[in-house]
């Protein structure tokens, strides 16, 4: 199944912000890059010179029918042979929870990017919050729409969790943009608890 | 060829002779030639058939004609013979000039590079200084890489199919006991053999030798299973008994009738001694720094003969590099031979690739 398509409802709100950070002529490595139409839109439009990386095949024979380069790798596995800094950006959206590993592949991706623009879903949210607390369930959203055996999100985190992680890690948090569900108001106050989705640009 | 043709050896061919054939139009502006490199026992005839009463068309026919994936209403595609070969090229069966005799074996050595040099001389005489592409599969994906390290300013893109940057010991391996088996067909005679008296047995067992490394466990399970040939039950003797053997039979066989067994000897030969890193002491990324063209790199998961981490060693010099550059494995239980097999999705994504990598092509 392609992971994109799925959660198209909330698609667009995590990569109008990632493409709002690229510049003209910039390299960007996407991981996980599904059918590569983003990788397109950043060639296109902002005259990006894009790699994307994707582990299933028929994600891959579309992303070259869309003109977008491809190498079938697992992120699981290493990414030594990216070398150091030789993207401008390294974008990870909806991604990282499906790794084995959150932790080294950020590693990797501040290492492979000058910068790295990394889409996190909240497992913080309210809604999640609630299911757990009055229902007893494991949550299940739009953005998290499997049940807690088949899913293949094995790493959720909260945006708090994310950001300890980070500094674990030493890397910089460069901005943070919250994206809200019904309450942009206190989205802002309270992403941990509002922000259905959150892209952070991370530097090391 | 008018001039002679400089080999690694050292030595020169003379009066070289290429055996090509072209499907499609060149266009004006001579941007949308696509070379196409064969494997070990393929040949020019690369689509469609040159009689209505042909059998078989071109080896490749499904990858490419009018409205296939390399469709030649678009492209002008060029196959030609390697030298050292037996389909029309210059190879040992080739008159010697300095002599008057036959080579055989005392035709030079040839490499993978001295192929592509040939290949080379035979693109810029009919006219075109950059190709649009150049693919091909197993030993013609050797072939291609060579292009693109010797001739980066010469294509748009490359397309290595089932290949790998160097010969594995198990490689050259298996070629060596297909040499023995040829050199023990008393009819070898050191490869002075004449055409009513040629080593047919030795090639053969080559031949078959080499057909089991190109299909898989899997394949030839699902196709032979153990199933007994056109027999219920063992014969307890040593004719075959088994369909798989008799599928050997036939598949060396029908080598026989269109192969030479001294061209065995040269082109296995030319694959031993591929190893794109000699010059640059076993350093892929160095051995491909000068390479421009985008590539488009793809192996099969069942392939155990060219294993996909041989193309991985390729997609990561290659991105080392700053090279544009695609690697999907196929999922496909045919072994090596799924390069000819899975025309589906290969197809798919070489027609992809090649529309995105025409000159002038853009996405606005």
């Amino acid at each position: 199944m392609n992971k994109r398509q799925f959660l198209d409802p909330q698609r667009r709100h995590d990569l109008d912000i990632i493409a709002n950070v690229v510049d003209p002529g910039d390299r960007v490595l996407d991981l996980g890059c599904g059918d590569g139409l983003f990788l397109r839109e950043l060639k296109e439009k902002r005259k990006a010179d894009v790699l994307g990386v994707e582990i299933d095949q028929d994600s891959i024979v579309r992303c070259i029918g869309n003109g977008v380069p491809v190498i079938q790798r697992d992120l699981n596995g290493d990414l030594g042979f990216f070398p150091d800094k030789s993207f401008d950006l390294a974008v990870l959206s909806h991604t990282l929870q499906e790794t084995s590993r959150p932790d080294l592949l950020l590693n990797s991706i501040v290492r492979i990017g000058k910068r790295a623009a990394v889409s996190v879903i909240n497992f913080g949210h309210w809604r999640c919050r609630t299911q757990v607390m009055f229902r007893g369930r494991m949550p299940r959203s739009t953005q998290m729409p499997f049940q807690w055996y088949d899913t293949p999100n094995i790493h959720f985190c909260t945006l708090r969790d994310f950001r300890e992680l980070c500094a674990q890690l030493d890397i910089k948090i460069v901005e943070e943009r919250p994206i809200p569900g019904r309450f942009p108001r206190l989205t802002k106050l309270f992403p941990n608890v509002f922000a259905t989705v959150c892209v952070f640009i991370l530097e090391k | 060829m008018d001039s002679p043709l400089p080999l690694d050896c050292g030595r020169e061919l003379k009066e070289v002779n290429i055996r090509y054939e072209t499907a499609g139009t060149l266009n004006e502006d001579r941007s949308n030639a696509v070379l196409v490199t064969h494997a070990l026992s393929g040949d020019a005839h690369v689509c469609g058939r040159h009689t209505p009463e042909d059998k078989k068309p071109g080896w490749w026919d499904e990858m490419i004609g009018p409205g296939r994936p390399v469709d030649t209403n678009k492209y002008f595609v060029i196959c030609s013979n390697v030298i050292g070969g037996c389909s029309g090229s210059t190879g040992p069966q080739s008159i010697d000039p300095d002599t008057g005799k036959p080579y055989n074996m005392s035709f030079p050595v040839i490499t993978v590079a001295d192929m592509v040099r040939a290949q080379k001389r035979l693109v810029e005489h009919l006219g075109i200084s950059k190709l649009l592409a150049v693919l091909g599969g197993s030993m013609g994906g050797m072939q291609v890489l060579q292009w693109a390290v010797d001739y980066p300013d010469a294509m748009e893109c490359f397309i290595p199919i089932a290949t790998a940057s160097c010969f594995t010991p198990q490689n050259i391996a298996f070629d060596w006991v297909a040499r023995e088996a040829i050199k023990a067909d008393p009819n070898w005679n050191n490869g002075n053999y004449t055409p009513e008296a040629s080593p047919d047995h030795g090639l053969a067992a080559a031949r078959m030798l080499a057909h089991i490394t190109y299909l898989s466990e899997e394949s030839m399970g699902r196709k032979f299973g153990r199933a007994l040939q056109n027999k219920s039950e063992l014969d307890f003797a040593f004719n075959y008994d088994f369909a798989v053997e008799s599928y050997l039979q036939y598949q060396g066989q029908r080598f026989v009738e269109r192969f030479d067994a001294n061209s065995y000897f040269y082109i296995t030969r030319a694959t031993d001694y591929f190893d794109l890193t000699a010059k640059t002491d076993g350093d892929l990324f160095k051995a491909v720094s000068n390479v421009k063209a985008a590539a488009l790199v793809v192996a099969f998961s069942s392939d155990w003969l060219f294993p996909t981490e041989q193309s991985r060693k390729i997609v990561d010099a290659l991105i080392r590099n700053g090279s544009e550059v695609s690697f999907c494995e196929i999922k496909s239980g045919y072994g090596h031979d799924a390069f000819l097999l899975e025309v589906d999705t290969l197809g798919r994504m070489i027609k992809d690739f090649l529309h995105y990598h025409q000159k002038g092509y853009s996405h606005e």
